[in-house]
């Protein structure tokens, strides 16, 4: 458009059109009056919040000092039963996701329909949360770890059959052409065409999902799945705070460890 | 297979055998849970949707919590992200940052609401509280990290006007990372309407505590029409996110919104 077509008035730039600018306001707006109607139906006793302070005095008063005896006692055992859980859970749900991610992989598998059935799986699979899941699992198989690792399982099915679904259809295809040329058959094509490729991807995706594995599986005892969850949750319902202390400490300190061995594999491997 | 990679596979194996004695995971436990299974799913289907008062209740208290969490989550993430940058902020400013955030993001939500319901009573409030709390350890994290990614050319044009800090600021730092910032807030959303369903099985409100009750109770065709809702106000949410993602960062006009326009960039992708 020519310079001298435009009104002079329309000239002076600016960022958003009337229309965008409308829509981005109606989303402000929105927002807004969201959260001040949240804001006045949400129950909060006032008391309660006033009194906050002082139970939080309260609590590490008596969390102090922290009962460090019990660890050798039975938390040390859960933590392991814990570390075992996320790590069985995260192998179990590797085996089933990565034939969903395959299916959920329009590339490699051409049909909408198999792609649309396997992505519903996952996105089921995340939309439920593992503490769900072990209450699920709790009812089938009784409580216990088999309760807890199923959950972790079942939970990171979405997560790693949907990255390792997405890593699969960002691959390049010409090394996947030159097998099929050569008359390659499809488990041919996964093992030296896919694979080579999504194997950094594949490997920080399952030790991203072991880290938020460990982190979970601590709490899957509140509801009986077992692990450290199950110490805390004693504890917990018995007002032993100092033992509550020595069991929120290990768990700070596994979550640590953990991570800082991702890490360090990560560095390593890739 | 290579004999490395032999060598892993049974070590797995080996693992998982050793781990299921630990675990006390055993083949007949398993075919004998697939028995209850079947009579688990049995009772759970019809769903019952005659209790909906409690559950409407029930999901709109996790709704709230979500909400006012994400709210408060991202206000005051903002300060300790940008106090955390390492690339605009001395070292006394951003390691205390950099510390409050790992500690918010190292407990898990749930233990976090525990301690909450204890400071605070049973109900909503220690709900939002706890995950406020973890908004602030992912928000303030990645908002951390995207600041330090930053372009400094801009931020040195802006400099070199005799801005103050705080214009150096509004005008060069945060118009890089907006859109990365909606992002952000859009996945916390999302995952705070999901956390917000299960912080009530410890008893910080929302519908986790019917359901947890339900459960208890075995009125499993409720626990089916709770489990049902929960999905389809997660994909809801999902869906809202996606919208507000395009409306901001595809700037979307009235009638684009509505009859839809072919979505240029595809969604930013944050992982969990």
């Amino acid at each position: 458009m020519s310079p001298d077509t435009v009104p002079q008035k329309s000239r002076a730039w600016v960022r958003y059109s009337l229309s965008q600018r409308v829509v981005r306001f109606i989303f402000y707006f929105l927002f807004v009056a969201v959260v001040v109607q949240s804001i006045r139906q949400i129950e909060v006793i006032p008391e309660f919040l006033l009194d906050a302070p002082e139970q939080m005095a309260d609590l590490f008063g008596r969390m102090w000092p922290v009962d460090w005896a019990h660890y050798s006692g039975s938390v040390h055992d859960a933590l392991i039963e814990t570390i075992h859980i996320a790590t069985l859970g995260t192998i179990i749900s590797v085996l089933l996701a990565v034939p969903i991610g395959l299916l959920a992989a329009n590339n490699l598998t051409p049909n909408r329909l198999i792609n649309t059935f396997a992505r519903l799986i996952l996105v089921s699979s995340r939309s439920v949360n593992s503490l769900v899941w072990a209450l699920l699992f709790i009812a089938i198989f009784g409580p216990g770890p088999l309760a807890g690792t199923m959950a972790i399982a079942f939970r990171s099915i979405g997560f790693v059959g949907k990255l390792v679904g997405e890593a699969i259809e960002e691959a390049q295809k010409g090394s996947i052409e030159a097998l099929i040329s050569v008359g390659a058959n499809t488990g041919a094509q996964i093992q030296y065409g896919y694979w080579p490729q999504i194997k950094p991807a594949f490997w920080s995706i399952v030790l991203l999902r072991w880290d938020i594995n460990v982190r979970e599986s601590a709490v899957l005892g509140l509801v009986g799945a077992g692990g450290i969850g199950m110490a805390l949750d004693t504890a917990l319902n018995l007002f032993q705070w100092d033992r509550v202390a020595v069991i929120l400490i290990s768990i700070f300190v596994i979550v640590i460890l953990a991570e800082v061995i991702i890490t360090r594999i990560r560095q390593k491997i890739l | 297979m290579s004999l490395k990679a032999k060598l892993g596979v049974l070590l797995g194996v080996v693992y998982v055998i050793y781990a299921s004695a630990q675990l006390d995971v055993t083949l007949a436990r398993f075919i004998a849970g697939l028995g209850h299974a079947g009579t688990f799913l049995n009772r759970m289907f019809p769903p019952s949707f005659e209790r909906y008062n409690l559950l409407i209740k029930g999901l709109t208290e996790s709704l709230e919590i979500a909400v006012l969490a994400s709210t408060l989550g991202i206000f005051l993430a903002l300060p300790l992200g940008l106090l955390g940058a390492r690339n605009l902020m001395p070292g006394w400013a951003s390691w205390p940052a950099r510390a409050i955030v790992a500690f918010c993001r190292a407990l898990h939500p749930v233990i976090v609401a525990i301690l909450f319901v204890k400071a605070v009573g049973f109900g909503a409030l220690a709900g939002v509280l706890a995950l406020t709390v973890a908004s602030i350890g992912f928000i303030g994290k990645l908002f951390t990290e995207a600041i330090e990614e930053i372009s400094l050319k801009q931020v040195e044009a802006v400099r070199a006007t005799g801005a103050s800090f705080a214009n150096v600021i509004i005008f060069s730092v945060l118009p890089q990372v907006f859109p990365r910032f909606i992002g952000f807030c859009t996945y916390q959303f999302d995952s705070n309407l999901r956390n917000s369903t299960m912080v009530g099985i410890v008893g910080a409100g929302g519908i986790g505590g019917t359901l947890f009750s339900a459960f208890q109770r075995f009125d499993y065709d409720f626990v089916c029409a709770i489990l049902i809702s929960i999905i389809t106000l997660i994909m809801l949410g999902e869906f809202l996110a996606s919208v507000i993602r395009r409306v901001f960062l595809e700037n979307l006009t009235v009638t684009e919104l509505f009859k839809g326009k072919p979505s240029a960039v595809s969604v930013t992708k944050v992982q969990s």
